[in-house]
């Protein structure tokens, strides 16, 4: 395990936050019927974020819940990675809202589609967008973001970690090298 | 940490750690339950079977609703129909269950220790769901979740059991448990009930209900088992519940927010008053909504757990 690069640092995430809560805001022609969903963990600080943004865009609050998909996975396995199932907390009506869904890292897609799995239990938004940090390739299933902070090409040897004030104490994205 | 049993037999061989885990995961699987859509689909495709040789309603079919909120298949054995009245030995049924590729056995049955025999002869989970006067250790979780959630804490509580201890499975799984995260248990029953010893399990022991009653944050009241005793048992109940019922007048000198619980099915006049039952003290109702969730918990933790351990032994 080497740290071979820093990709982002705490300006460059903070920069890239406010310009995708722009672009969200802009897509979506205001933030009326807009919601946004962090996939748990770094997902629902990142969405956080991306509303206190949209907060100072548009002045107003905008509805932000967090999803935990350990249960919607498609290898029960790989989920006993996760140390602990932590809680759902969407409190409001996601019916006919245009979603956006945050997430760190966008790699294979299976989290997006568990993401996608769960969302359908809770009822039928009107269209669902996805936001991330990073866009790191190597897709296993037919995913894309609407909104990315950073396409970084990678080899499938590396590692993208995305490490926050909330969750690590500092803001910086990093590439790790294994082996 | 990580969860590594595939088994969950009893709270005596688990840490404090491994209970904080199940009592975090089940606080995740109660939302749920709130859900329009109560259902997710984390054990699709797994088959859990619910073999019991004692009666039960509660607990199996707590177990079933806790089963299919995670998708899993459900199968129901009960043994008085079944091949045990044929002379089938539990190792034999417990392959037998094993060779229908099954997942999971929940397994009540009266004898002590059962649970962990029948675990170490076959390859998939085991959860005991009570055994003779051993444990009975999802019932002491979904007690225990129901005084974190009420309280905000384990540690530090006074926690008093009433009743019949001595054969109590619910009393010993919740002494350990409890003692484990630091609670200070009290047991309160008339003599006869109190096994020898009792005190080694680290708790107090008393014959004064006013007394056990006293400082306590909550009361666990056990079920009396009088029916066992045919017509005798009408004096013995009137007799009990003088000495050792929960009262509305009884309650007046304990704290003001004293939680009561009770496992099930209650004895209205014997354990405890209707008033007491039905009142603001009691969480009986919410035990056993929460006990959906403990015993989601519990089943998606040892399968995932023996998931991994297959995995590993085929790699």
């Amino acid at each position: 395990m080497r740290e071979k690069a820093k990709i982002l640092d705490k300006d460059a995430i903070a920069r890239t936050i406010i310009r995708i809560a722009h672009e969200i805001v802009e897509r979506n022609k205001g933030i009326d019927n807009l919601c946004l969903v962090g996939i748990r963990n770094r997902g629902v600080y990142l969405a956080q974020r991306l509303a206190a943004c949209i907060k100072n865009i548009e002045g107003q609050d905008v509805l932000t819940g967090s999803l935990d998909i350990t249960l919607y996975r498609d290898d029960l396995a790989l989920a006993s990675g996760q140390p602990l199932v932590r809680k759902t907390e969407i409190d409001f009506d996601i019916n006919a809202k245009n979603l956006v869904l945050v997430d760190d890292v966008l790699y294979t897609g299976r989290t997006v589609r568990a993401a996608l799995d769960a969302l359908v239990d809770f009822g039928r938004p009107k269209s669902i967008q996805l936001a991330v940090l990073v866009d790191r390739g190597h897709r296993e299933l037919p995913v894309r973001a609407d909104y990315a902070g950073k396409n970084i090409p990678t080899s499938k040897d590396e590692t993208v970690e995305v490490r926050l004030e909330e969750t690590e104490g500092r803001d910086e994205v990093v590439i790790i090298e294994k082996g | 940490m990580n969860w590594a049993r595939k088994d969950l037999l009893g709270l005596e061989e688990l840490s404090k750690e491994e209970l904080g885990l199940i009592l975090a995961t089940a606080e995740s699987f109660k939302e749920v339950s709130t859900r329009e859509i109560k259902k997710v689909p984390a054990l699709r495709g797994k088959t859990v079977v619910n073999l019991f040789y004692e009666p039960s309603t509660r607990t199996r079919v707590s177990f079933e609703v806790a089963a299919k909120r995670l998708s899993a298949d459900v199968i129901n054995i009960a043994t008085e129909t079944s091949s045990v009245k044929k002379g089938e030995t539990l190792i034999d049924t417990g392959r037998n269950i094993e060779a229908l590729k099954a997942d999971i056995i929940v397994m009540r049955h009266n004898f002590s220790g059962a649970a962990v025999m029948l675990s170490r002869h076959v390859s998939l989970s085991v959860v005991n769901a009570g055994d003779g006067w051993h444990e009975h250790p999802t019932q002491a979780l979904l007690d225990i979740f129901t005084l974190k959630e009420k309280l905000g804490r384990i540690e530090g509580l006074n926690v008093s059991i009433v009743g019949d201890i001595a054969h109590s499975r619910v009393a010993r799984s919740n002494i350990w448990g409890l003692t484990k995260l630091g609670a200070r248990v009290t047991v309160c029953a008339p003599k006869l009930l109190i096994p020898p010893a009792i005190e080694e399990m680290g708790v107090n022991v008393t014959q004064d209900i006013d007394e056990a009653l006293k400082n306590a944050d909550a009361v666990n009241v056990l079920r009396m088992q009088f029916e066992r005793d045919g017509e005798t048992a009408f004096p013995k109940q009137l007799e009990y519940f003088k000495e050792f019922g929960i009262t509305m007048e009884r309650l007046k000198k304990a704290k003001k927010d004293i939680i009561v619980m009770h496992p099930g099915p209650i004895n209205r006049g014997i354990e405890m008053s209707s008033a007491v039952a039905d009142g603001a003290h009691s969480v009986i109702l919410e035990q056993v909504t929460n006990g959906i969730a403990v015993r989601m918990a519990v089943l998606f933790l040892v399968a995932q757990a023996n998931e991994k351990i297959k995995n590993e032994n085929t790699d």
